[in-house]
């Protein structure tokens, strides 16, 4: 399925749109950092939480689950959302 | 004499100044990790190649990324440091590594490193993975002392001052702001508390470990029974076998108090000491005391200290100096550095007899190192 990725993560994807595989969000992500070593960390923590600035939309519907299930052709948004300077 | 890098780790990045033998014109190298939130870079001393950085972005979750090349080039940590996962997913999770230690001289690769939340985490491959030094984070009571991130400090409790004994890599001290002071005989298996003779805030209980908050500790490399602290509430000197802490900072002026958050110490004279002190005064401003910038200096283990301020602006200066952003370097006659949070980086040459601007204009300098490899 298509992931895409927002700026701060392009250093590990090289690009801002990747195929990645999961029959859940937490499975995408266990795809995504087979694919890019370290990426899965900086999104998510060791508590399996998501990271306070760190957005999922899936079909554009925001989920902080990573349990949900996903269909083989779900478009997947990581947006970053952050204020401040 | 031999040339000094200086390791600058900022809100927004990472700079190396290279030195020339004189110590007088700088050559800038940075910013490496644009962007990152860098709290701490060290160079390894005991190959003088190796470089960790702790970063993390605005966005995404804390990680360190290493060099092998002295800051050439830099590859991330396969595994930074992480709480172990609990049961109920309600444990703690690093929001920054803080503080960055190489391990004893005998154990090349070995690493240790600090958190916020607070935890202590160890590396026995030169820093590319991390464990969880059990023996303190799960110690009995390690909840009600470091206190959850609401009950830390501003930016988060700090675990800091990761020290190795030279003379025995199982003898560790550590930090904790606030936490206390605390100590390892047994590599890290077991602590216990090393907190007498350190006041807290008027009304609060001494005895209670979450009133303790040092800011920063550093052990005399030319005499390892002796360590400095700088605390939130005074200058203090042990003298081991002695578990008792001493307020040396007494004896700075009254004017000036003896509120500060960095501790340096002579490479090579266990009677010398630098402290930078900031206003702690009613609201704590955390600023130059009257506007006016100095660091002071004892020559006599902290019974009496001399203002030295040549080189500064006399009125006007508000900006403060953090814990990790002031260091020596190895030189005959020691260089000074520190860098401020506006962003200026200030060395002197002469052991802090006078100062000069070094470098201005950067993110807030959270961290400054001297490599002298």
């Amino acid at each position: 399925m298509r992931v895409m990725m927002p700026s701060a993560l392009r250093s590990y994807t090289g690009a801002g749109e990747v195929e990645a595989e999961g029959e859940t969000l937490a499975a995408l992500l266990d795809d995504l950092d087979r694919r890019y070593p370290g990426i899965r960390f900086r999104v998510v923590d060791e508590q399996d939480r998501i990271r306070r600035h760190i957005r999922f939309f899936i079909n554009g519907e925001q989920s902080f689950d990573l349990a949900l299930k996903l269909e083989p052709d779900a478009e997947i948004y990581i947006v970053q959302a952050l204020s401040g300077g | 004499m031999t040339e000094v890098t200086l390791l600058i780790a900022t809100r927004k990045g990472a700079w190396l100044l290279q030195g020339d033998k004189a110590r007088r014109s700088w050559r800038v190298d940075g910013p490496h990790f644009l962007g990152h939130e860098i709290n701490h870079v060290m160079l390894d001393p005991r190959d003088g190649r190796t470089m960790i950085a702790a970063g993390k972005t605005g966005h995404l979750g804390p990680t360190l990324f290493r060099s092998s090349d002295r800051g050439t080039s830099w590859k991330e940590a396969a595994r930074p440091p992480a709480f172990s996962k609990s049961a109920d997913g309600e444990g703690p999770s690093v929001d920054h590594t803080f503080w960055l230690t190489p391990g004893h001289a005998d154990e090349p690769g070995v690493w240790y490193a600090g958190t916020s939340p607070q935890g202590l985490f160890r590396s026995e491959d030169g820093g590319d993975s991390w464990a969880p030094v059990s023996g303190f984070n799960d110690r009995q009571g390690a909840k009600k002392a470091a206190g959850g991130a609401q009950e830390g400090t501003p930016d988060g409790p700090k675990l800091h001052s990761i020290i190795v004994d030279p003379r025995d890599r199982k003898h560790l001290y550590l930090g904790m702001s606030g936490g206390g002071v605390h100590e390892s005989t047994d590599g890290g298996a077991s602590w216990h508390p090393l907190i007498q003779g350190l006041e807290v805030v008027a009304g609060l209980d001494p005895a209670n470990l979450a009133f303790h908050d040092p800011h920063c500790i550093r052990l005399c490399p030319s005499r390892p029974d002796r360590l400095y602290q700088q605390n939130h509430c005074g200058i203090y000197r042990l003298d081991r076998p002695s578990d008792t802490w001493r307020r040396v900072g007494k004896a700075m002026p009254s004017g000036v108090g003896d509120i500060g958050f960095p501790m340096v110490v002579h490479p090579r004279d266990a009677d010398r000491a630098w402290v930078f002190p900031m206003d702690g005064t009613d609201v704590w401003p955390r600023t130059c005391p009257g506007g006016a910038p100095a660091v002071y200096s004892t020559r006599d283990g902290g019974e009496s200290w001399e203002r030295q301020s040549s080189g500064f602006p006399a009125e006007q200066v508000w900006w403060t100096v953090k814990r990790q952003a002031m260091t020596a370097d190895r030189s005959e006659s020691v260089g000074l550095y520190f860098g401020t949070t506006s962003g200026e980086l200030w060395a002197s040459a002469d052991e802090g007899e006078s100062w000069n601007c070094i470098a201005r204009h950067l993110p807030e300098i959270y961290a400054v190192e001297a490599a002298t490899a």
